[in-house]
């Protein structure tokens, strides 16, 4: 199977390319990145006015299997990745039994080969059952393929043992992907603690819940080794923490979700539960430091927390929804529009916190279009506008605050490993 | 008559709005006393009473208020229904929906529980009280007392004092008194009041002789035994003696001041048993009031309904969004 792609524009943050080129795959492979390849193919896509780049790494998606199919299954929530134009997930561990052991390690790796199209790493829990007791089989699940450890959901409350987590995985260079809220401070809170939980007259989560666990790992962290990486930054403290360990050295790396810089916690009101999320949405201070955050590169990577429920656990009182929305299939064009579009990220910066960081952050030889590389490859029309209807989503679940709101930027072509996956709009 | 199909919150409501309730409420006083004067204006209409919560004064006062101009007033026991049997808010008010219900009364410990009801459903929702959101009805109650005592609301200074951050009626009345151009200063121990109130418009102070200087009005709340869980004050003996409202701390406000709450009382606790029988207290009032401004409410939800003009919902996709739902359940 050879795929010629021409006249895109080339993002490759690993060579630093941006520029008009042809790309040829071959037999699952990048073979060539130049200008004008005049060769033979099965399939010829003519990328003019489009972005070629890495397929899209997403470290943090909820695949709801074992457990919670009714919610998202390996197979529908690879679809959704497909066309969100990801081409490597990761599946968070909170699935039911919790994915603590290698056992549950393999089930994952076998469903994925069977009916995922795109690859699917999974994460493996910090703690047995996520219970925050004892550590889990890292070890044994380092060896039958996790790609990170989380708790994520929970926050490992006992300092002690995360510290020896975090000496442990480090023997396996796995990183530990750190889920930051203090239960205590959180109270039974559901909004952001501020002006508009006050109107609402909900119960707040404060910053401090959040930022007093990334202080917290940040300094567990320092001499154990680990990789550790602040999942789903939210607030301007949090954001000032990382900056901090960063000008100190310390290996720390963040990753801010699309809807925390896409909207404030005004779109809490009307009491819709698709605005619940965990982080919450957060003030429009916050979501200015956020930003901030990613153009000076104190975030590192764009990550989804993509978290399907079923619209019963939605459509009911807040304090009883369920947290977490699905953000697959809104990620890249919400990026567009909130960081390319008001000038925060290059197009070439954004790719680099979708695909590039996300694969250094895992150790995996991804993120590339270097010749020689396994041909994971997403092509983006930049200038799509266009408005997200939830009902077109391929996920199973439909909780998405942004349904009707208008975006730029739509994902066109989905490669895999050579494979096309998703073709001018069309899932494969 | 409002242009509304629900009545969710004082926030949501201008301060016409609010003022036409109020005379509506003046009319319907007088037939709580006067039976002859009670016309049967909602005849063949359904209300039913939603109560998740126990309460008695407020559902009573629903009841009465529907019954006094002729409604049907049906109470769903929640804790004989099948709510018992894990149903969910939703499925129940698009079951009573089915059964030609034209106004649900819902009292919920969850804020924003009316408003869901609200948004899946084709009658009329009225929030008898949702979580530390909102108390709309006795907001309004509370304005027409002190409507009806002090004649205007312009510059009249207000003072909330105790148990501010549980507290639904408080916000409910922070929102409409500011509104209609009164001052509102809250003031209770730092635990229990959020200075995140000033972004509603109200004065917060821990000082509370300096909420009750020279007020025109002053407001007791219910310490909220079942809400204290947390440890957010020492012991009762140390609120009374440093947040209690008594006979010393009432010369501080005007002489003229009002006296309310919105009951019950913790007798000796917020208030001290000599104010709340004494002559500026208005709280029994405040309970006759509350029909009046149910009926009110009744009455003028139930005309919009008659006349079917175009309802306005704030949530614009309410109406798209009941269908949809409606066509999936019954249509497949």
């Amino acid at each position: 199977m050879k795929i010629l792609i021409q006249n895109g524009r080339i993002l490759d943050p690993s060579s630093k390319t941006d520029g008009i080129k042809d790309i040829l795959v071959e037999n699952g492979i990048i073979a060539a990145v130049e200008e004008n390849i005049s060769a033979s193919a099965d399939q010829i896509i003519d990328a003019k006015g489009y972005w070629v780049a890495p397929g899209l790494i997403d470290v943090h998606v909820h695949l709801r299997e074992p457990g919670y199919e009714y919610k998202e299954t390996i197979k529908t929530g690879s679809r959704a990745a497909a066309k969100g134009g990801f081409t490597t997930i990761c599946c968070m561990p909170n699935t039911n039994p919790v994915v603590d052991n290698e056992i549950l390690v393999e089930y994952i790796k076998m469903k994925a080969e069977r009916e995922a199209i795109v690859n699917v790493l999974p994460i493996g829990s910090i703690t047995k059952g996520q219970k925050g007791e004892e550590l889990a089989n890292i070890g044994k699940m380092a060896e039958a393929g996790i790609c990170a450890i989380s708790e994520d959901g929970k926050t490992v409350m006992n300092a002690g043992l995360l510290k020896k987590a975090m000496k442990y995985a480090s023997m396996f260079n796995l990183p530990v992907l750190s889920h930051c809220e203090d239960i205590t401070l959180v109270g039974g809170g559901v909004m952001n603690a501020g002006e508009m939980s006050e109107r609402l007259g909900m119960k707040g989560i404060g910053a401090d819940a959040e930022e007093v666990i990334v202080a917290r790992d940040i300094i567990l962290a320092r001499n154990t080794g680990v990789k550790l990486h602040i999942c789903h930054i939210s607030t301007a403290g949090s954001v000032q923490l990382v900056r901090e360990a960063k000008l100190r050295g310390e290996y720390v790396s963040a990753e801010v979700c699309p809807h925390h810089f896409s909207l404030t916690d005004e779109a809490v009101e009307g009491y819709d539960a698709n605005t619940k999320m965990n982080p919450p949405l957060r003030s429009a201070k916050d979501v200015k430091s956020l930003k901030e955050g990613l153009k000076d590169h104190t975030i590192d990577i764009i990550a989804t927390d993509h978290a399907p429920h079923h619209i019963d656990e939605k459509n009911c009182e807040y304090d009883r929804a369920a947290f977490g929305i699905v953000g697959l299939e809104t990620a890249l064009p919400l990026s567009i529009t909130h960081l390319v579009e008001e000038n925060i990220l290059t197009p070439l910066e954004l790719i680099e916190k979708m695909s590039t960081n996300p694969a250094k952050l895992l150790g995996i030889d991804k993120g590339s279009l270097q010749v020689g590389k396994t041909a994971d490859i997403t092509i983006i029309d930049p200038d799509e506008t266009y408005e997200i209807d939830v009902n077109s989503f391929a996920s199973k679940s439909k909780n998405s605050p942004f349904h009707g709101y208008r975006v730029k930027g739509k994902v066109k072509y989905t490669i895999v490993g050579g494979k096309m996956v998703f073709n001018n709009g069309e899932l494969i | 008559m409002l242009k509304r199909k629900d009545i969710l919150g004082i926030r949501d409501l201008t301060a016409e709005e609010i003022l036409g309730i109020l005379e509506t409420a003046r009319e319907m006083k007088e037939k709580i006393e006067n039976k002859k004067a009670r016309e049967k204006s909602l005849k063949n209409f359904s209300i039913v009473t939603l109560f998740y919560e126990n309460s008695t004064r407020t559902k009573m006062s629903f009841a009465l208020a529907g019954e006094y101009l002729g409604a049907d007033v049906s109470d769903l026991g929640v804790a004989t229904s099948s709510v018992n049997k894990g149903e969910s808010l939703v499925d129940t008010g698009i079951t009573l929906d089915q059964m030609g219900i034209d106004i649900m009364v819902i009292r919920h410990s969850m804020s924003g529980a009316a408003n869901v009801l609200a948004r899946n459903v084709k009658a009329s929702v009225i929030n008898a009280g949702d979580g530390v959101n909102e108390h709309p009805t006795q907001a309004l109650l509370d304005l027409y007392t002190i409507y009806e005592k002090k004649k205007s609301f312009k510059d009249l200074k207000v003072a909330i004092i105790g148990d501010i951050i549980h507290s639904r009626v408080a916000r409910s009345n922070v929102f409409g008194l500011t509104k209609l151009g009164a001052n509102v200063v809250v003031g209770g121990p730092s635990t229990l009041i959020s200075k995140n109130m000033e972004y509603l418009g109200a004065k917060v102070t821990m000082d509370i002789k300096e909420a009750l200087k020279d007020a025109d009005i002053v407001m007791g709340l219910r310490i909220q035994m079942e809400r204290q869980k947390g440890g957010l004050f020492p012991d009762l003996r140390e609120y009374r003696d440093l947040f209690g409202i008594n006979e010393e701390m009432m010369k501080y406000a005007k002489l003229d001041a009002l006296l309310m709450h919105p009951g019950p009382v913790n007798r000796g606790i917020e208030l001290s048993t000599e104010i709340i029988d004494g002559s500026q207290s208005v709280i029994n009032e405040q309970v006759k009031n509350g029909v009046a401004v149910r009926m009110a409410l009744l009455h003028l939800l139930a005309e919009g309904r008659k006349n079917n003009e175009d309802i306005d919902s704030k949530w614009t996709h309410t109406r798209s969004f009941i269908q949809n739902r409606w066509d999936q359940r019954y249509i497949g």
